[in-house]
């Protein structure tokens, strides 16, 4: 990646020996994630990825440990004060507000918004495709337009710590191709810390940097993009991954966009 | 993340107004019993035991004459699940559910009594002159009337449980009606039965505008009825302490043996849709079974043709041009306004007091708080509105004019009523949307005012507006509370109907019924098409 384009940096995340415990399963974490870099998060279901998430945006609280974001300890920070923007696999948008709307709540959460504000969403919009879909609701829009729309949201609100929670999960192979690209290039733009949950070895090889494997609640491994793939990964990684990984990382390799 | 919730801060505010309104009525009771405690217990005379006696008996029998019918109307409608005006049929079976009482117990009246549509018959049949229905015939025809088709739906839905992939068996099986019944229908229906009849037995025994209306005397008067008659007519607060505490305590037991029954004590107001089904009947069946639904169709559709057609034959253009009529009109119509407002503010708060409390606790156990906000909300029924009226009459009395609170009165008493029904259009809505925008609202920021403006209210403008229909209906038609605080300055239409009915001016008394039942069913409908119509989701 070229730092040249990048104007605004990214800060460190960390989980400063974290416990948690949702009903049964206990969960420790203790990881740092590089500053204005891409981690893919993965993991079979259940080893905590979606936790490790929430726990870094605030919708839980560890039981002991410290979430840091930027050096700073954000216990006491509620979500919507923490310096991060966070993307769902679905439900970012509300049903009855329009495009503009979704994306102006980024701005002002009680739709407020000025004149710079409108010109900021406007942009945003036209960076991420919808142009022209300003007034539509999201029923009238696809899948992917939907988490356009969020991510639009996520260059209006402007946080130095992105967290994609399998956004892509639902969208057929191109469109996720066309995702991930966009959000290699808003990375590139921004150069955000970006948090990136995903069950697809293509798609953590294609804008992935870092790599943190979750296994059973700790974190199993961690290590570059390059090196988890070219099989250098721990014997866990490659059971998860399977076979499949090897080939469809080979065939990405050439069309990586950074 | 601890820092308090608004939405906590309001259930709060809510739970208290309850509390307050409640409690109120308690201390009125026992400051009064107190103070006459010799009085008080002078009430336990014969008379009181034969009143106790003769509101368990009519409940007995309203019960079992209703729920062994149903139980064989709903077989007849589950066994054939698609036949023309099956469903018109489902939803006049709804009707009685929105009818006020006294507008019922006028239609059986104009029906079956000395001087109604049937009288000429039953005196041909009988050789001597029809002496009408009142007294038990009277109570237990009205009972039957509104809990025989609310029995029935309720069965049809615990026959509609049955798993498609059963009757296959049955069928293959080559299975008769009566080993089908036996082996299929009866099981699912009597683990209903108790249920069902519990619920049918609890509205029985709290019933008070028919008691009152067609009852026709001290030898068929009830607890509720009684509590009146003792504050309006004898003036004996004495009395009126005992046979509430009488009332309390009856309910309490009923409602505790309902619970441990597993019945459901608000009721449902929804329309079972006809799944596919494997079935064979034959002929004879049939024919059974269409005599049973259109015997229980005359039934259920004779007082509300009554209803109508007495309503026509009043002189509808005087009654609409007389002040009185007009002045009722329209205090009915604010005070009905306001109760279902505070209904629907009430449920609202303590729906998102008992989701904000849920989502704070992630997965230990609950607090009283939140059980109080789920579902202990729905015990104020157990508290009849006739209760909560006496106690604060008796409270209010030594303070000067009763009469006067009474808009006050029955605005709080009948929101209060109304709240548990709110509820349920209310919440199930507002736990879904939180679902979906809970953690979208937290990381944008979103809470307070600029969430209930932009968030809530998209989501919940049609459930609050279905709950505030249903509550307004609700507390258009009581007589409960106003029949103890109603005078000439505060008059609604029910007890104006009340007041009509007992000059026997009943050709008024019908054109005002039939006003008033088509307004509530209007309301009724009205809450009906508004739940129904689905808010698309993404």
């Amino acid at each position: 990646m070229s730092d040249g384009a990048v104007d605004r940096k990214g800060v460190p995340v960390r989980l400063d020996k974290v416990s948690f415990s949702y009903g049964e399963a206990p969960i420790a974490f203790d990881v740092a994630f590089a500053a204005a870099e891409i981690t893919a998060i993965m993991g079979p279901s259940g080893s905590g990825k979606s936790t490790l998430l929430n726990l870094v945006a605030g919708f839980e609280t560890p039981q002991s440990g410290r979430v840091l974001i930027g050096g700073t300890d954000v216990a006491a920070v509620p979500p919507a004060a923490r310096p991060v923007s966070m993307v769902f696999q679905e439900n970012n948008l509300f049903a009855h507000l329009s495009v503009e709307q979704n994306v102006g709540l980024g701005r002002s959460p009680s739709l407020r918004l000025t004149e710079a504000d409108q010109a900021a969403i406007a942009e945003a919009l036209e960076r991420t495709g919808l142009g022209g879909k300003e007034k539509r609701l999201p029923r009238e829009l696809s899948g992917g337009e939907r988490q356009r729309v969020a991510l639009a949201r996520v260059l209006v609100r402007d946080r130095p710590v992105l967290l994609l929670d399998e956004p892509f999960a639902s969208l057929g192979p191109a469109l996720r191709d066309d995702m991930l690209d966009l959000v290699a290039g808003l990375h590139a733009e921004r150069g955000m810390t970006v948090l990136f949950v995903t069950h697809q070895p293509q798609d953590a090889h294609r804008i992935g940097q870092n790599v943190v494997f979750l296994d059973n609640g700790t974190v199993a491994a961690v290590g570059s993009a390059d090196d988890f793939f070219a099989g250098a990964g721990p014997e866990a990684f490659r059971r998860y991954v399977g076979e499949s990984a090897g080939n469809a990382v080979s065939r990405d390799i050439a069309r990586k966009p950074t | 993340m601890q820092r308090a919730d608004p939405r906590i801060s309001a259930g709060i505010i809510a739970l208290a107004a309850i509390t307050l309104l409640i409690g109120g009525a308690f201390a009125g009771l026992l400051v009064e019993g107190a103070h006459d405690l010799s009085g008080a217990w002078a009430a336990f005379d014969p008379y009181l035991l034969r009143v106790v006696r003769f509101t368990l008996w009519q409940a007995i029998l309203s019960t079992l004459l209703s729920v062994i019918p149903a139980l064989f109307v709903a077989r007849a409608l589950s066994r054939h699940p698609r036949f023309f005006g099956r469903a018109f049929i489902l939803q006049l079976f709804a009707v009685p559910l929105a009818l006020p009482a006294i507008v019922a117990a006028l239609g059986i009246l104009a029906l079956y009594g000395r001087a109604g549509y049937f009288a000429g018959v039953f005196s041909a049949i009988g050789g001597q002159g029809w002496p009408g229905i009142y007294g038990l015939s009277g109570i237990l025809v009205a009972h039957v009337f509104f809990n025989l088709p609310l029995a029935t739906r309720l069965f049809l839905e615990a026959l509609r449980t049955i798993p498609a992939d059963q009757w296959r068996l049955a069928n293959q099986l080559g299975m008769g009606a009566l080993s089908a019944f036996r082996l299929i229908e009866w099981p699912t229906l009597r683990a209903a039965l108790p249920g069902v009849a519990g619920l049918v037995f609890m509205l029985c025994i709290t019933s008070f505008t028919i008691v009152l209306t067609l009852g026709g005397g001290p030898a068929a008067t009830t607890l509720e009825v009684g509590i009146y008659q003792a504050l309006r007519f004898d003036f004996d607060p004495a009395r009126a302490v005992a046979l509430t505490m009488l009332q309390i305590a009856l309910t309490f037991v009923v409602v505790l043996v309902l619970t441990r029954l597993g019945a459901n004590v608000v009721g449902d107001t929804n329309l079972p849709v006809a799944p596919r089904r494997y079935l064979s009947v034959n002929g004879t069946e049939t024919t059974l079974n269409a005599v049973l639904i259109v015997l229980a169709l005359l039934f259920v559709v004779g007082p509300m043709a009554a209803t109508v057609m007495a309503g026509l034959g009043a002189d509808l253009g005087r009654l609409a041009g007389e002040a009185t009529v007009r002045q009722a009109t329209l205090t009915s119509a604010v005070l009905a306004f306001l109760s279902a407002l505070l209904a629907v503010m009430l449920s609202l708060a303590l729906t998102m007091a008992r989701r904000a409390l849920a989502l704070n606790r992630r997965a230990g156990p609950k607090t009283l708080l939140e059980h109080t906000t789920d579902t202990g909300a729905s015990f104020v029924l157990v508290v009849p509105p006739i209760v909560i009226g006496a106690g604060w009459f008796l409270l209010l009395r030594h303070a000067g004019d009763v009469f006067a609170i009474a808009p006050v009165m029955v605005v709080t008493v009948n929101a209060v009523m109304a709240m548990p029904f709110a509820l349920r259009a209310v919440r199930p809505a507002y736990d879904a949307a939180s679902e979906r925008h809970e953690r979208l609202c937290a990381q944008l920021g979103i809470s307070g005012w600029a969430r209930l403006r932009l968030v809530d209210w998209p989501s919940l403008r049609r459930p609050l507006a279905t709950a505030f229909a249903f509550a307004m209906a609700l507390s258009l038609g009581d007589l409960g509370v106003i029949a103890l605080f109603g005078s000439d300055s505060v008059q609604t239409l029910p007890y104006l109907l009340l007041a009509r009915m007992g000059s026997y001016r009943t050709e008024d008394a019908a054109g005002l019924a039939l006003l008033l039942g088509l307004v509530c069913l209007a309301l009724v409908l009205a809450a009906d098409w508004l739940g129904r119509e689905k808010v698309r989701n993404v």
